[in-house]
């Protein structure tokens, strides 16, 4: 404890200086020792003993994440390291690398400035590296390379000190083939290169790193390091070079500190006006500034309840002060503000700009929330997440007694997450959480049962589903009931590029018309479109084409409910729709307000969109993911059988020696259970991810099917309704 | 055939006798209750004076679902509402699809409030413009939305030198508008639109009218929200200027101040009263 308590002291007075600050997460694919990395720099920095690191997992604090032995959610902690004499403080961020938790990497790459990116020697970049890494790349966070497991290109795959450097040098490659291609405009800034010192190699495990500049000086070269592994004396290799010195030396040289970062980084992730107050304080990092805190992680502490954790880019945060919350109306105060040291948040006086932070009392606050002192700041661009939810399940309490809990629990984890997507149906009990995956979805699961006590039953994880349409429709004639007010819709398919644009937040609401108008007219809208755009739900767009309609103003709110919710559920199989334009072309309404209330013109705008969809040659879309299967040459035949027994398609195949990396496709529908298939298809030696891969049409001659399926499993009438059903005589 | 009747303002006994004879020596009788309601009365003493029974319909009923309308196609309905059939409501509809049907339709009229209104303030018939309704507001993403229709529709009617009747919204949910809620309506929307046309005008509320203890009262919008009106149903008229006469009645019948007399050739806004007497 004493060590600690010195810990927080150091910690403290370093954290108004922000020249001494590198704010960096850990990205890698899974497995590939992130969490080991973590463990071994805080030991290093005396945060835990040096003999537990490496196997205790500080950071896989939450009991769900050493049982699997994988990171679920990005912890924080913060440690000192002494650099060319002079004390420094890293924030560091763990983030997971299994793709059902992405939502957690984006995130926290909105705190940090700097990323390590972490890769297995022998396994290579994976697509998990690529997805994490344009993920940081996105958020303009620097990567530097962490080479992993060197160690076992010499005692496993006993290659000779030669093939060694050959091998390292085609990883560094291959990494930046990736920023090439991903940031072709900042390659030459952020290329990795071994030469100068932006890439170290070493074992987390086994706790020793190297680097050219760290060789230079202590002269342990390749061929020592080779010696020493070969020896299995890597004892004495840690004590020569210590991963801690190797690898917070690279952070402290090459990360950008909080200064030079957010001159850069305010740019990318804030749509006000730099020349503004609050731009300029954000982009000085100024402590005596109003307060800019983005939330980029909730989380729920069984003493303190609820923390919000993120990066405060600007001011002080102090206790019992009142901060705005971007989007609601009020403001919050602050109870405790203090830093994280793995487990454990510690409490602090005072949190200047530039730090890493996990304050309670932001009750409003959600992940991606922007509070602030200030109550017109433009807010913090929104976080764009890399999937989305393609799974779901029912949950139901196990015991009737539980059944407000379960409630409530759901919406505090669909807070704490918000990849999750929870729907709540207090009249039957019955809610639905949809998620990333199978195991993103169990995670959550498991946690609520252990977490919050509430014993769950869940359904099997059933694919959750587009609707949308295929050809143009309308206008259609919808009447309010008393038939005193018509609306007149048309629909047609939104280009796909448009539905990119939006899932990506590139087109949105919140942005300026202007701004908007000139995307969509890029994108070949016509400008009378794009002038009429009124809303964007999921990826789905409202359109009002009329002109000068009196009253519609104050009705539009209502048309706009309706809008919603056939976009929340499809008239085909209540499934949420995606790229479905609706254009609203003429409008007549009664005089009195009192006639073309909620109770009017809510249905009427509904029934006319329900309508015209199921002319438009609707159909569903099924959500489709990449499968990355590396499998021995012998074992290759099973593989891509059960690909292709799943409606897949086998997109690329490379061989590496006499292991076979092949790239797949296949609807999701057909992978669950996958895992197990495959391993007994390819007798266990298979290793295999997956990735998010976009919604595709269902083959023509299973909408039926399907259709007819989802129906039976919501209890509805098992013939989708027609678009007559849904017009008045 | 189908028969509109209205059922007048007041109690059972409001009905004309011709009213009376048709419900008596019809084979159904339909009371729809949601756009008017009876205080004064119950469905029992209905009943009781018509010697029949009295189906109730709702406002599914009526718009949507109307399965006891083409019944009329070969049997004697009838449709009772408060006040006038085709007053303030939206039956015109029903008649056009009653019509549609091969429907012969009829009306017999009832008492109107807007007659009433007339008749209790002394505010002269000729003199109104455009009505309207006070709808509850409602909420959608914490966002408070207020319609702007009652207000511009008093702005467009004062520009016209017309009186305004203005209706209160009767949710069978949410419940009867009073005066005073409606008028902190009124304001409210003057304030989000930043205008002035009625903060300082004169309103007349009256509650109950046709019953045997109606409430008339006039006065400045910002006192007149202070008057308890008592029970439903409550509604609000604003006066544009007045002939003598008017300002008179409302004074001998309305408790109005007794100022509006003198100033009755122009606007009763307090702001012009005042530039009058610099003139």
């Amino acid at each position: 404890m004493g060590r600690r308590k010195k810990m927080v002291e150091r910690v403290q007075t370093l954290m108004d200086k922000p020249k001494f600050i590198r704010n960096i997460g850990i990205v890698a694919h899974i497995d590939h020792g992130k969490t080991t990395l973590s463990d071994n720099l805080l030991a290093g920095a005396g945060m835990i003993s040096k003999e537990l690191a490496g196997t205790q997992l500080f950071m896989d604090y939450d009991e769900e994440e050493q049982q699997r032995g994988i990171t679920i959610n990005a912890a924080n902690v913060s440690m000192v390291h002494t650099f060319e004499e002079k004390e420094y403080l890293i924030n560091l961020i763990d983030t997971p690398g299994h793709v059902d938790f992405g939502g957690d990497v984006t995130r926290a790459m909105r705190a940090v400035d700097g990323a390590l990116v972490v890769v297995d020697a022998v396994e290579g970049t994976m697509p998990q590296t690529e997805t994490v890494l344009r993920q940081a790349l996105r958020e303009n966070v620097k990567p530097v390379l962490f080479i992993n497991k060197v160690d076992r290109l010499i005692n496993e795959l006993k290659v000779d000190s030669q093939e060694m450097q050959v091998r390292l040098g085609k990883v560094i490659d291959h990494v930046n083939k990736l920023i090439k291609g991903m940031r072709p405009e900042k390659y030459k800034e952020w290329r990795m290169d071994a030469a100068n010192g932006t890439v170290a190699f070493g074992s987390a495990l086994y706790n020793w790193a190297v680097s050219v500049p760290f060789m230079t000086r202590t002269k342990i070269g390749f061929n020592e390091v080779y010696e020493y592994c070969k020896n299995e004396d890597m004892k004495s290799l840690a004590q020569k070079c210590p991963l801690h010195e190797v690898v917070n030396d690279m952070i402290i040289r090459f990360m950008p500190n909080p200064l030079e970062a957010q001159k850069e980084r305010i740019k990318v992730i804030w749509r006000g006006d730099p020349e503004s107050k609050i731009g300029k304080s954000m982009i000085n990092v100024d402590p005596s500034g109003d307060v800019a805190l983005m939330v980029t992680k909730i989380l729920t502490d069984p003493h303190a309840g609820e923390i919000s954790a993120g990066r405060l880019f600007s001011g002080t945060l102090r206790r019992g002060a009142e901060l705005y919350i971007s989007g609601t109306a009020v403001k919050d105060r602050l109870q405790q503000v203090g830093i994280y040291m793995g487990p454990d948040r510690i409490e602090v006086e005072q949190i200047p700009a530039g730090n890493i932070v996990a304050v309670s009392g932001l009750k409003n606050a959600i992940v991606g929330t922007t509070a602030t002192t200030l109550q017109d700041m433009v807010p913090f661009e929104g976080i764009t997440h890399a999937s989305e939810p393609v799974v779901t399940v029912s949950v139901e309490a196990k015991h009737m007694k539980d059944l407000p809990k379960l409630v409530e629990v759901l919406r505090q984890v669909a807070k704490e997450d918000p990849t999750l997507k929870v729907s709540i149906n207090e009249e039957t009990g019955e809610h639905l959480m949809a998620g990333m995956g199978e195991l993103h979805l169990e995670v959550v699961g498991h946690r609520i049962e252990r977490d919050k006590n509430v014993e769950i039953i869940t359904s099997t994880p059933l694919v959750v589903y587009r609707e949308t349409i295929q050809g143009t429709a309308g206008p259609v004639e919808g009447k309010s009931p008393n038939r005193h007010n018509r609306f007149y819709v048309e629909v047609e398919p939104m280009k796909p590029e448009v539905v990119e644009l939006i899932k990506s937040g590139s087109i949105s609401m919140k942005m300026s018309e202007i701004d908007r108008r000139n995307l969509l007219l890029k994108e070949g809208m016509t400008k009378d479109e794009a002038k009429g755009v009124t809303h964007i739900f999921e990826s789905n767009m409202y359109i009002d084409m009329t002109k000068g309609v009196q009253y519609l103003r104050e009705t539009m709110e209502l048309i706009l409910e309706g809008f919603e919710e056939v976009m929340k559920e499809g008239p085909l199989s209540r499934e949420p729709c995606q790229g479905v334009k609706v254009k609203l072309v003429d409008v007549k309404l009664h005089e009195d307000a009192v006639h073309r209330g909620p109770a009017q013109v809510i249905p009427a705008s509904r029934q006319a969109i329900q309508a015209a969809t199921l002319m438009a040659n609707p159909t569903l879309l099924e959500p489709y993911q990449k499968v990355f299967i590396q499998v021995p040459q012998e074992q290759m035949g099973g593989a891509t059988r059960e690909i292709q027994g799943r409606r897949g398609m086998i997109l690329n195949m490379e061989t590496e020696g006499d292991t076979i990396i092949l790239e797949a496709k296949a609807p999701v529908a057909e992978l669950f259970g996958f895992a197990g298939d495959l391993r007994s298809a390819t007798e266990g030696r298979a290793m295999w991810s997956t990735e998010f891969a976009g919604f595709e049409p269902i083959p023509a001659n299973m909408l039926k099917e399907v259709v007819k399926g989802i129906r039976q499993r919501k209890g509805l009438k098992l013939e989708p309704p027609k678009s007559s059903d849904f017009m008045s005589r | 055939m189908l028969t509109f009747i209205g059922l007048g303002l007041c109690d059972e006994k409001d009905v004309s006798l011709r009213g009376l004879e048709a419900i008596r020596s019809a084979d159904n009788v339909y009371l729809e209750c949601y756009t008017s309601l009876f205080t004064g009365t119950s469905i029992k003493k209905l009943e009781k004076l018509y010697g029949k029974k009295v189906h109730l319909l709702e406002r599914e009923d009526v718009e949507t679902n109307n399965w006891w309308l083409k019944d009329a196609i070969d049997q004697s309905i009838v449709f009772l509402t408060g006040g006038d059939a085709m007053v303030s409501t939206t039956h015109i509809d029903l008649r056009l699809r009653a019509k549609k049907l091969g429907i012969g339709t009829q009306i017999i009229h009832g008492a109107s409030i807007i007659s009433a209104v007339c008749g209790l303030s002394g505010l002269q018939n000729y003199r109104f413009g455009k009505s309207a309704t006070i709808p509850h507001p409602y909420t959608r993403k914490e966002k408070i939305i207020r319609s702007h229709t009652p207000y511009d529709t008093i702005k467009i009617n004062q520009k016209n030198n017309l009186h305004t009747l203005i209706f209160l919204d009767i949710d069978k949910n949410i419940g009867c508008m009073s005066i005073k809620e409606g008028i902190e309506l009124l304001l409210q929307v003057e304030e989000e639109i930043g205008g002035e046309a009625i903060s300082n005008c004169i309103g007349v509320g009256i509650a109950r009218a046709g019953s045997f203890a109606p409430v008339v009262k006039a006065d400045y919008l910002e006192n007149l929200k202070h008057t308890d009106f008592g029970d439903p149903l409550h509604i609000l008229c604003i006066p544009a200027n007045l002939h003598f006469i008017e300002a008179e009645a409302l004074i001998a019948f309305a408790d109005a101040p007794g100022n509006i007399l003198n100033h009755h050739k122009d606007s009763l806004c307090q702001d012009s009263v005042s530039e009058n007497h610099a003139h």
